[in-house]
């Protein structure tokens, strides 16, 4: 069967690879001002980010940054929730903060609908995926990722010492987003390396991201061309068929979508299953606690969520303003961290503390307002699986070697290697 | 006590319907909405409570009486 026009490639090529758009100098210097020079590629924001955020908080609280073109990064819960609900000052045409910004034009919609769309485009991309990840259409996904999870723990096979990083929490979400899609499960390592290059790459050679960049749209391409001529039951096939205002999508728009639900939907739980396990290894009463009360799990979840949120966004200062006592301008960048808004000792009780039965948690972990994480309930659906199926196969386990533990950096925090000594 | 979402506000979090799945439920595209007419039974005040104050979008309201 031939390629369906819309997808023949000459047709959206400009926009691969992102070859228009504004790019910022490469600045890779050590930090020593975060309050005015601020990185989120630096070193000790990946290794701990907490006491840089805590101090910024008091001291700040909007941090300045000139690399990446220039950002701002509130620290407040505050200052958080009033920009994730301003969509009329602040865009999402970018949601990466990195040294490329795309051009203005490509708002509403933005490369990756609808979290890089505004409104009055995103309702109507947001609406079209709605129905996919509501919490009945998940709870349909958990037998299947239960069962994944007792396979993944079958084949730690009597080993003392596993990587849980490696070796189970990213298993999770690969598996689901592929089953989601209809993508080949044996291109897991493939779609690490995808969601790698477009998380952490942020500070390589711009060309070098164009031919990364590059090489994702053409997978995909090639999964969309594959349902075409074998269309089946997925979210591939019906963004295909699916129409917007009386239209077919357009080949950018379906690309783009797939390219956000690869992205948001792996390293994003990946790090949540990791980091909340990372705890649990180092808190043996939590974890006893939670080994004899299942039925907690729930709350412990909100909690982890909260004190351990993988998901900083970003957005882009529309016109020239005034924000929180600082003159933002057009195109500036805000660093728009939720792990800082969870910690803020103004909004919550405790703030530094992880008190796993904390029974008012109005966390912002997904996000606030209408970007609210459209994958919410099929992530915690996971996490809660996977930490549930783990307690329960395996409720002795510490830390093998507290200083082998490895975290990403950028805007997704999670363990990257967790090597946990496994029994009594 | 009666509660209501205010579906301006609402952007379907769930953590409601997580939280009292006899109040609250979920509408096809995910948001929150009230099951039967919003009539809390007294047993069922404090969850409520529990909920709005859960909210992260403060989309539920609590209005006493009948």
């Amino acid at each position: 069967m031939a390629v369906e026009n819309r997808f023949a490639h000459d047709r959206w090529e400009k926009r691969d690879g992102e070859s228009v758009g504004t790019v910022s100098e490469i600045v890779t210097d050590p930090v020593s001002d975060w309050a005015a020079d601020f990185s989120h590629l630096a070193p000790e924001w990946s290794a701990d980010v907490y006491p840089i955020l805590d101090d910024l908080r008091q001291r700040c609280p909007i941090a300045r940054t000139e690399r990446f073109g220039g950002g701002w990064l509130p620290t407040r819960y505050e200052d958080v929730a009033a920009i994730a609900h301003d969509t009329e000052h602040f865009s999402s045409r970018s949601v990466i903060m990195g040294n490329f910004r795309p051009p203005r034009d490509l708002a509403p919609i933005g490369g990756s609908p609808p979290i890089t769309s505004d409104p009055p485009f995103h309702h109507d991309a947001r609406k079209l995926l709605l129905p996919t990840f509501t919490k009945a259409a998940v709870g349909r996904r958990e037998a299947s990722t239960r069962a994944l999870c007792h396979s993944l723990i079958d084949a730690f096979d009597g080993r003392d010492v596993v990587d849980a990083a490696n070796d189970y929490a990213q298993h999770i979400p690969i598996r689901v987003i592929a089953d989601l899609l209809g993508f080949p499960p044996e291109d897991g390592p493939q779609f690490r390396q995808f969601v790698k290059n477009r998380l952490e790459g942020i500070n390589l050679p711009q060309q070098e991201r164009v031919t990364r960049m590059s090489a994702l749209f053409h997978y995909l391409l090639t999964q969309v061309n594959n349902h075409l001529e074998n269309p089946r039951d997925d979210l591939t096939t019906f963004l295909i068929n699916a129409e917007l205002r009386g239209q077919k999508l357009q080949a950018s728009h379906i690309v783009g979508t797939m390219m956000l639900l690869l992205i948001a939907g792996m390293d994003t739980t990946w790090s949540a299953i990791g980091a909340s396990l990372w705890h649990l290894a180092r808190n043996p009463e939590d974890r006893r606690r939670l080994v004899a009360e299942p039925e907690l799990l729930p709350t412990a979840v909100e909690e982890f969520l909260r004190a351990y949120a993988p998901v900083t966004m970003a957005r882009l200062v529309k016109q020239d303003m005034y924000f929180g006592g600082v003159d933002m301008k057009a195109d500036d960048w805000i660093l728009l961290s939720f792990p800082a808004a969870n910690r803020d000792p103004a909004q919550f009780d405790r703030a530094d503390d992880v008190i796993i039965d904390r029974q008012i948690n109005q966390h912002a972990a997904f996000g606030l307002g209408i970007h609210r994480c459209l994958g919410s309930h099929l992530a915690r659906m996971e996490l809660r699986v996977a930490l549930e199926t783990w307690l329960e196969r395996i409720p002795d386990f510490s830390l093998d070697d507290p200083s082998a533990v490895t975290w990403s950096t950028g805007q997704v925090r999670g363990p990257r290697m967790l090597p946990l000594r496994i029994g009594a | 006590m009666k509660v209501r979402i205010d579906a301006g506000l609402c952007q379907g979090h769930g953590r409601c319907s997580d939280l009292a799945p006899g109040l609250f439920g979920e509408d096809e595209e995910g948001y929150g909405k009230v099951l039967g007419d919003g009539m809390v039974p007294p047993e069922k005040e404090d969850d409520a409570r529990r909920v709005a104050l859960n909210c992260p979008e403060h989309a539920i309201e609590l209005t006493q009486g009948t």
